[in-house]
């Protein structure tokens, strides 16, 4: 593959520069630390591409907004922080309810409420996946470098358009303002929103068609005048309580994602074929885990390490497999064990966490802990 | 008669929506017929037109006309309304909101729209009340008057929804009631018609919710105090401060010209752009 030269970049950049790569052209946002950057960013780089940046007066309406564009045809992001990412979970039930493609950065704080603004964590990932009420479905990715900020955010766009669905970069305070010297991949692929396949006297913006194919969402405006709700809906988009229609309305929704599990997730693997020990993290947590695999190699112990780049759907079927191999998991994570708690649910083999809530990073060493403690 | 009813016929959703959930006599329809005449007389296609509406009795109205519609979240109507304008200047976009929805879960949004006159017309069915919810009081309720969560009285000052957009620096501001309702949509024609944020308040009756409560008797009744209480904008300026009452000033309170949002952007993009524009 060709690539660029060599640029030193910090996450939160990487980010802003892998939305422009995608072909975002509206950002909306309120300052936040320590997810800030990115919408500086963009203040000064939007205008330049014939994009739209717009500081909006709270969280709330910075969700509102990029929802709007997005009806509107054009690809939409914003960014946040805990305290906001909470604001914003009205308005992503919205996006995931009526189908809007968005993007939403959650580079993650120490919480809870104001919590720890200049200190990363990794407390949001039940958060991202269950913030918002009701049943709804959710993409979530986790990049754990400064490369992947800009791939990832790239990819979110991707699925954001592929599965007429908000997706979230979960990214945490480390990763977003890490430093790395990166180099970017010159071509990458995009995908934009289809045509419509049909005439507007025939499009229903919620149909469901066979083989589980979803309908384009026209941008309003094209001669396609759709109605576009946050209540249950029939498949021409308005709101219904006819049983059936209720139940394919919200079925719709979770098995979009649930079909297409293959297409959605993606993992990466660290010497597990052989592990008797896989080290499951996220994150920056992750190169803290990679490490400790390095170590304890080392030391002669089988150790492997899975990491979630997608976050939700959960690969639960990769730990299931996984667990049929290995004697133990260890899962260190920024918080008291949230994901912990869906290896749990996966596999029934034995489980350790190792947290960290104090603001800092969990460390190789303390990895190797837990897994010589195992290992005796 | 027969034209205003194929007007009103030529903008509706019969086949879907219909029947509509507002109560026997309430104004919102008499609001909506206005809007579908504004509408009629600027000229917009239906598909110009976005009408994006909030929660509550009036952000229903969306569901039944046949723009493109969007049908929001409480109060964030304005935020998703200036994602579309934003993303395409071309389109024409009215935001239907109660006063509830507005003034109070989304007064923010509110207040902040004025300020960066961003090109949309906002139009606020000023009830008095929360209607969809059973009759709970809200900003614009009167002091006294009586409300599901206000049965001793309500002892909050009211917004003057006018004054306050006024205020937030909106370039357009009218108000209208459902007795005047010709007035409404000259009212409403102006407000589209015009360039930056611009608001009109359209007083209507809640004979169910507000009127039932505080002896304010039928939906005939509610019109005749807008008519009797309302006073021409000219008019009102010159009743001395101590004897306005009851009464309220109605037409166009507000119209200046002033860059909207859109317009100031286009100079940054010129500054950001440097020599290459």
């Amino acid at each position: 593959m060709k690539r660029h030269k060599d640029l030193l970049l910090h996450g939160n950049e990487a980010c802003a520069m892998g939305a422009l790569a995608a072909g975002m052209r509206l950002f909306a946002g309120y300052p936040i630390t320590p997810s800030t950057e990115i919408a500086e960013f963009l203040s000064v780089e939007l205008p330049k591409v014939g994009g739209t940046f717009i500081q909006m007066e709270d969280e709330i309406s910075s969700m509102g907004a990029i929802i709007g564009a997005s009806l509107a045809g054009v690809k939409s992001m914003t960014a946040t922080s805990g305290p906001g990412f909470s604001l914003m979970q009205e308005n992503l039930g919205f996006a995931s309810m009526a189908e809007i493609p968005c993007v939403l950065v959650n580079v993650m704080r120490g919480g809870p409420s104001t919590g720890m603004p200049t200190r990363p964590s990794q407390g949001d990932v039940m958060q991202s996946r269950w913030g918002t009420h009701g049943p709804h479905p959710i993409i979530v990715l986790s990049p754990q470098s400064v490369l992947e900020c800009y791939t990832l955010t790239i990819h979110a766009f991707n699925l954001a358009e592929k599965y007429r669905s908000p997706v979230i970069m979960l990214m945490d305070g480390i990763v977003g303002h890490m430093w790395e010297n990166v180099q970017l991949p010159e071509k990458i692929e995009v995908i934009d929103r289809p045509e419509p396949s049909v005439p507007p006297d025939w499009y229903n913006p919620y149909d469901n068609l066979p083989g589980g194919e979803i309908v384009p969402l026209v941008p309003f405006g094209e001669g396609y005048r759709y109605h576009v709700t946050g209540m249950v809906h029939d498949k021409s988009g308005f709101p219904t309580l006819v049983h059936e229609e209720v139940e394919q309305c919200l079925d719709k929704l979770i098995y979009k994602i649930k079909n297409n599990l293959h297409d959605i997730i993606r993992i990466e693997d660290y010497m597990l074929e052989d592990a008797d020990i896989c080290i499951v993290a996220h994150g920056s947590v992750a190169r803290s885990a990679r490490e400790a695999v390095n170590i304890a190699r080392n030391e002669g112990l089988k150790v492997g390490l899975l990491r979630p780049i997608t976050l939700w759907p959960f690969p639960r079927f990769h730990l299931e497999n996984i667990s049929k191999r290995v004697k133990m998991f260890v899962v260190p994570e920024m918080n008291y064990g949230q994901v912990y708690g869906e290896v749990l649910k996966s596999c029934p083999k034995r489980a350790v966490r190792v947290t960290r809530v104090d603001g800092e990073l969990v460390t190789p060493a303390q990895i190797m802990e837990k897994i010589e403690g195992a290992a005796l | 008669m027969i034209r205003t009813s194929e007007t009103m016929y030529k903008y509706l959703r019969p086949d879907k929506t219909f029947p509509h959930v507002w109560c026997p006599g309430c104004g919102i329809g008499i609001v909506m017929g206005a809007l579908v005449r504004a509408i009629e007389k600027t000229g917009f296609t239906k598909d110009e037109i976005v009408l994006v509406s909030g929660i509550g009795c009036s952000g229903r109205m969306s569901t039944y006309l046949d723009f493109n519609t969007l049908h929001t979240t409480h109060g964030r109507a304005l935020s998703f309304a200036t994602g579309i304008k934003l993303a395409n200047p071309e389109l024409n976009i009215i935001v239907v909101m109660g006063d509830g929805d507005a003034t109070a879960i989304g007064g923010n949004h509110l207040i902040h729209s004025c300020r960066r006159n961003i090109d949309l017309t906002a139009l606020i069915v000023n009830n008095n009340i929360y209607g969809m919810t059973g009759g709970q009081y809200s900003p614009t309720t009167p002091m006294e008057h009586k409300a599901s969560t206000a049965q001793y009285g309500s002892i909050e000052k009211p917004f003057d929804i006018c004054k306050l957009v006024e205020a937030c620096g909106a370039s357009f501001v009218a108000r209208s009631t459902t007795y005047h309702a010709k007035m409404l949509d000259a009212m409403l024609s102006r407000a589209i018609a015009k360039k930056g944020f611009s608001v009109v308040e359209a007083m209507s009756q809640c004979p169910v919710q507000y009127g039932r409560r505080n002896k304010k008797g039928s939906p005939v009744d509610m019109m005749m105090w807008y008519k009797d209480n309302s006073v021409s904008n000219p008019a009102f300026k010159k009743i001395p401060p101590g004897e306005v009452g009851e009464q309220f000033p109605v037409g166009i309170l507000v119209d200046i010209e002033q860059p909207d949002y859109l317009e100031r952007y286009s100079k940054i993009v010129k500054k950001a752009c440097g020599d290459k524009l």
